[in-house]
């Protein structure tokens, strides 16, 4: 990709030049920086470590299952590994992945401003994260917990010996790093656009991120609130949620949920932000159907918090609620699709080229589309009565979150990196580990569509002999997937020291972001810019054909 | 919009991050009043569950509420809405550039904030804690409650972690009251700048406002004078 | 259609209750949904990554960025399948969610981590659960500890049990055959292990198998011995001259409660009424009742249930022994 460098020193290398990664040096300046950019650093890299953590949890998981009577650890440690798994994927690494890594990076740049508007709550945000992931991984090496991340009463309050409070604890922490992030994100992209930009000229990833705060700041304290509360619970025995003294351990699920459900659309949100800025890059179009793309966020941030019932379905509430929750939960999956749609009308006439970013984007589009489609089996009440609690739902969300969310995130990585890092990494060993995640994907997740509607159940360590094939199957898959992902995290580092170095705008595309050096300067701009063009401004062809 | 080239243009206090200390001042309240919003999240997951049982159960949470003494409740009540006064004359000082007020306002407030806990702490939870009514720590079941004693004991869960979430606030409020008051005695406040004061005077009037809604859930739940003409 | 889905045995369990090929229907057609429109998102992505791949460097991309018509019509179709898939699964749900009114009761109570079943007859079971074929069955379950959930893949079936109420569901086995259930509520250690089988059986065989084994007591019987024996009968008189109301022919009647609400007199409204006695008052009787939370277990507290039902009902006076 030539850079067209227009600009005087770009073409000098990115050391030489003073930017937000050489404009200090020593551990000092980076645990105590405020610079938005680098805290997205940090954040990278805690987040990464925590998705190994997720990630071996999930490789020891999959290796156990490939014998119907377990090939590798009892129960009680199967129990453990999949509550770690669950935990530490939800709320240490979907939650924070966009919006803290990407999402800090970007935002202030998109908009056209040099920061965050309160940086130091920004670091903080950070500190908090690490605290909660530390208390999380210290009960996780000195024997975990047994709950599932879903934590259900009355098992984690009455029953399980295990160490549940340290481990909510450590979420409850967690959650004010969301918190404050959002508030940080909603209060910048409100008042420190730069002049011109106004709401409809923003990225759509801004949309995306917007839409994303609000639920964070909206649903985060719920599940503070109920953690405490199961905590408390699990220390003092009042009866909150034990039937026996008159609580309701149904309570629990619906305060859970009320954050969880909400949740699930704070780990695709962003995802789709960065498929709206990945599909124009590389088609060289502006998006098509720009409002209905940005108001569909904000659609589904408001819907999702209608909709948590649907997980309830067969826990013996009303048929009444039961059939408001399943008109609602079809409701929620329109403006995804709107989405989905267009994206791909986006892709007409464009001018596509397929590095990386795009075949992630691509991928998700298609991963996303199923993954979505699929969740209506689990809107339509009669048919999750089947399904619930089975395999098939975590099928399902393992194409929304793996298929979805992680390839998305991949895509902004790989987009992004040249202007976090000023280099380039190999884009063929790129395309490559997309396809290879791409495969070990679709092979580890779908067979678990069949295995649910055949009726194999969640969250088993143990399993009866008919579901085997399948079993290996998605074994196999699993490893092809990880080699997928381990891949990237090569070149990647690779590419920090020997990775040829980026201009300001290796894909020749729209936004504030290309307009800085690779990496920008700590003041992200020289002179904040004056916006006077619509986003992804790409220059085009009038409406003729073009053969 | 001005790129400031000359840094003096800008007051102590003022970021850089910022354009100028009005978009400063608007993201400062814009930040408060988001962060008010989830503490009302936060507390609304405890409105309800509290509602839910109080549904349930209301019997033996009527017996509970009976057990509270209103009088230290009502005057906490009034002891808050008077520091939510003198912090809206504290800041009105500020507006208006009055530096000494100011201070005096502040420390008033924080009078009255302590005084709220002084009451409640050394009157209400202690008497509480003698008559055995703090759950997990010697809560003892009276028979007068009949088959519902484990459910007046979850009323005093929600009583004690209600209003002990909100003292902690009004701690965490003094705390900051205390900052500002260090600040505006050393003239950091006028007519130009006192959005720290204006936010935080937000923060404080929004824990009054949580006690407001506590008050008559909690206490008034009982119905304790007999109304004419009504038997129950 | 019918001919696909049944070709293709591996991908479904047996179709083994009256609902289960309805459920299989919607699941099919909610299939072919998702494979059209991933097969419409996928081809027109491949299309158009092939027809307009970026041939040289410097060229322009084409093509409009709005199309309101468009919009709505990708809307409102969606929109559209929506609402005939709601309706489909609810209608559907809210049916099954009705037990036939001839339905014969099978208690269910789960623990950590095994499945008791009790028969009217009083035959138990251990994670085993023989039904006969063609009759409408209804499961009255609950848990002794933590959520678990009752789960027969081949009916199409499944419900909560939770601690301290009692849920309910119900089918009619079409097939006679053995069909795994399994508990599909994270409940501990052994939630795994936590399976079973359902034996359907023709009618001669099921009767027969219920006469065989152990002699045990009805349910209703046993729970007639803990009337007693818990001193039930001292104030539920059955003439209605005691301090407690009549339990004759209580069951299944709709009751005004003190508090002015209107509730059948079911299963958990005894069980509530056992346990916590004062929240579910008849109007007119003073709340004097004592709790037996704790003295009875589930197993008893159902059994007392089953006797209170047959009492006024003409059942009890032919269950022989």
């Amino acid at each position: 990709m030539s850079s067209t460098a227009t600009v005087d020193n770009l073409e000098i290398p990115a050391e030489s030049r003073l930017n937000y990664l050489n404009a200090s040096y020593g551990i000092k300046s980076w645990l105590l920086t405020t610079d938005h950019k680098r805290i997205a650093l940090l954040y990278l890299v805690s987040i990464t470590f925590m998705f190994l953590v997720g990630g071996v949890a999930a490789t020891l998981m999959r290796l156990h299952l490939i014998e119907p009577q377990g090939a590798l650890v009892d129960p009680e440690t199967y129990n453990r590994l999949f509550s770690i798994h669950g935990i530490v994927m939800v709320f240490f690494f979907l939650v924070p992945s966009i919006p803290a890594t990407l999402g800090n990076f970007l935002v202030p740049m998109m908009i056209g401003a040099r920061d965050v508007a309160f940086p130091k709550l920004n670091l903080m945000s950070w500190y908090i994260y690490i605290t909660g992931a530390a208390f999380t991984l210290y009960a996780a090496v000195t024997g975990g917990v047994d709950t599932g991340w879903t934590f259900y009463t009355p098992f984690s309050s009455n029953y399980s010996h295990s160490a549940v409070i340290p481990v909510a604890l450590g979420v409850f922490i967690t959650g004010f790093s969301s918190i404050l992030t959002g508030l940080n994100f909603i209060v910048t992209i409100h008042k420190m656009r730069a002049p011109g930009m106004t709401w409809f000229r923003l990225p759509l990833f801004i949309w995306a991120m917007y839409a994303t705060s609000i639920i964070f700041i909206l649903g985060t304290p719920v599940i503070a609130i109920t953690l405490f509360l199961l905590g408390l619970e699990r220390l003092l025995h009042i009866g909150i949620f034990d039937p026996a003294v008159g609580g309701d351990p149904l309570l629990f699920q619906h305060l859970f949920w009320f954050y969880s459900h909400p949740a699930v659309y704070i780990m695709i949100l962003p995802g789709m932000g960065v498929i709206s800025e990945l599909i124009t890059a590389f088609s060289r179009k502006r998006i098509f159907g720009y409002s209905f793309v940005a108001f569909s966020s904000m659609a589904i941030a408001v819907i999702s918090f209608l909709v948590w019932g649907h997980h309830m379905f067969v826990t013996g509430q009303s048929v009444y609620a039961g059939l408001v929750f399943s008109v609602l939960s079809f409701l929620v999956a329109i403006p995804s699709a709107v989405k989905v749609f267009n994206w791909t009308a986006t892709l007409y006439k464009g001018s596509i080229s397929y590095q990386a970013p795009m075949l992630y984007a691509l991928g998700f589009i298609g991963l996303f589309t199923m993954g979505g489609l699929t969740g209506l089996f689990l809107a339509s009440l009669a048919v999750d009565v089947h399904l619930n609690g089975t395999y098939f739902v975590v099928a399902h969300f393992h194409y929304i979150m793996v298929g979805g969310a992680v390839m998305a995130y991949m895509g902004g990585l790989h987009f992004w990196w040249p202007k976090i890092t000023g280099r380039l990494y190999p884009d063929a060993w790129a395309r490559f580990s997309a396809l290879v995640i791409f495969v070990g994907f679709n092979l580890t997740f779908f067979p678990q569509f069949v295995m649910g509607y055949l009726g194999m159940p969640r969250r088993y360590a143990v399993y009866p002999p008919e579901f085997q094939v399948l079993n290996v199957m998605s074994s196999a898959g699993a490893s092809v997937l990880a080699v997928g992902y381990v891949i990237p995290l090569v070149y990647f580092i690779w590419s920090m020291r020997y990775g040829p170095p980026a201009g300001p705008n290796p894909w020749g595309a729209k936004g504030l972001e290309w307009e800085t050096p690779s990496p920008p300067p700590t003041e992200n701009f020289e002179e904040i810019p004056i916006v006077t063009e619509e986003a992804y401004n790409y220059p085009q062809l009038p409406e003729v054909a073009r053969g | 919009m001005t790129v400031h080239a000359v840094h003096g243009e800008h007051p102590p206090g003022f970021a850089h991050q910022f354009e100028d200390m009005e978009q400063q001042r608007e993201a400062g309240n814009l930040g408060m009043w988001l962060f008010l919003a989830t503490e009302v999240m936060f507390f609304g997951g405890l409105f309800m569950s509290y509602i839910v049982y109080r549904t349930k159960y209301p019997g033996a949470f009527a017996d509970g509420s009976r057990l509270l003494n209103v009088k230290f409740g009502a005057v906490n009540t009034a002891v808050l809405i008077a520091s939510s006064l003198t912090m809206a004359m504290a800041i009105h000082s500020a507006q208006t550039g009055k530096k000494k007020p100011q201070v005096w306002y502040l420390i008033l407030t924080m009078i009255l904030g302590a005084l709220f806990l002084f009451l409640k702490f050394n009157f209400e939870w202690r008497a509480d804690y003698h008559e055995h009514l703090i759950p997990g720590f010697g809560f003892y079941v009276r028979p007068e409650w009949g088959g519902g004693g484990a459910h007046v004991q979850m009323f005093f869960l929600f009583y004690f972690f209600m209003t002990g979430l909100h003292a902690l606030h009004m701690i965490v409020g003094i705390g900051i009251l205390t900052v500002l008051t260090v600040m505006a005695a050393r003239g950091r406040f006028y007519e130009q700048y006192y959005a720290p004061l204006e936010s935080s005077g937000l923060y404080w009037h929004f824990v009054d406002i949580i006690w407001i809604f506590l008050f008559p859930l909690l206490y008034l739940a009982g119905g304790r004078y007999p109304i004419p003409g009504v038997t129950h | 259609m019918g001919a696909v889905w049944t070709a293709f045995p591996e991908l479904h369990p047996p179709a083994a209750s009256s609902i289960a090929q309805g459920v299989d229907k919607l699941y099919f057609f909610l299939t072919l949904i998702t494979l059209f429109f991933t097969a419409l998102i996928f081809g027109t992505i491949f299309y158009f990554m092939i027809r307009y791949r970026r041939r040289k460097e410097d060229e322009l991309a084409g093509g409009p960025h709005e199309h309101l018509p468009l919009e709505l019509t990708w809307t409102i179709i969606p929109t559209l399948i929506c609402v005939v898939i709601f309706i489909w699964a609810s209608f559907l749900y809210v049916r099954n969610s009705r037990p036939p009114k001839a339905s014969m009761d099978i208690f269910v109570i789960g623990k950590q981590w095994m499945w008791h079943i009790e028969h009217p007859e009083g035959v138990r079971e251990i994670n085993e659960l023989h039904v006969p074929v063609n009759t409408p069955v209804r499961i009255i379950m609950t848990s002794q500890d933590v959520i678990h959930d009752f789960y027969i893949p081949a009916f199409r079936v499944k419900k909560d049990a939770l601690p301290g109420r009692y849920t309910s569901l119900w089918f009619e086995a079409t097939e006679v055959g053995t069909y795994h259930f399994y508990c599909a509520q994270y409940c501990g250690t052994d939630h795994s292990k936590m399976i079973g089988w359902v034996y359907v059986m023709n009618p001669t065989d099921y009767a027969a198998w219920l006469a065989g084994g152990s002699k045990t007591e009805s349910m209703a019987d046993a729970g007639e011995k803990l009337f007693t024996r818990y001193a039930c009968a001292t104030c539920h008189l059955s003439d209605g001259s005691g301090r407690g109301p009549s339990l004759v022919g209580l069951f299944g009647k709709p009751e005004k409660l003190l508090t002015g609400e209107s509730r059948v007199v079911d299963e958990s409204l005894l069980r509530q009424a056992i346990s916590v006695p004062n929240s579910v008052r008849l109007s007119n009787f003073p709340p004097i009742m004592p709790s037996y939370q704790g003295q009875i277990n589930e197993e008893q507290l159902l059994q007392l249930i089953s006797y209170i039902k047959s009492l006024g009902s003409e059942e009890r006076k032919t269950s022989g022994k």
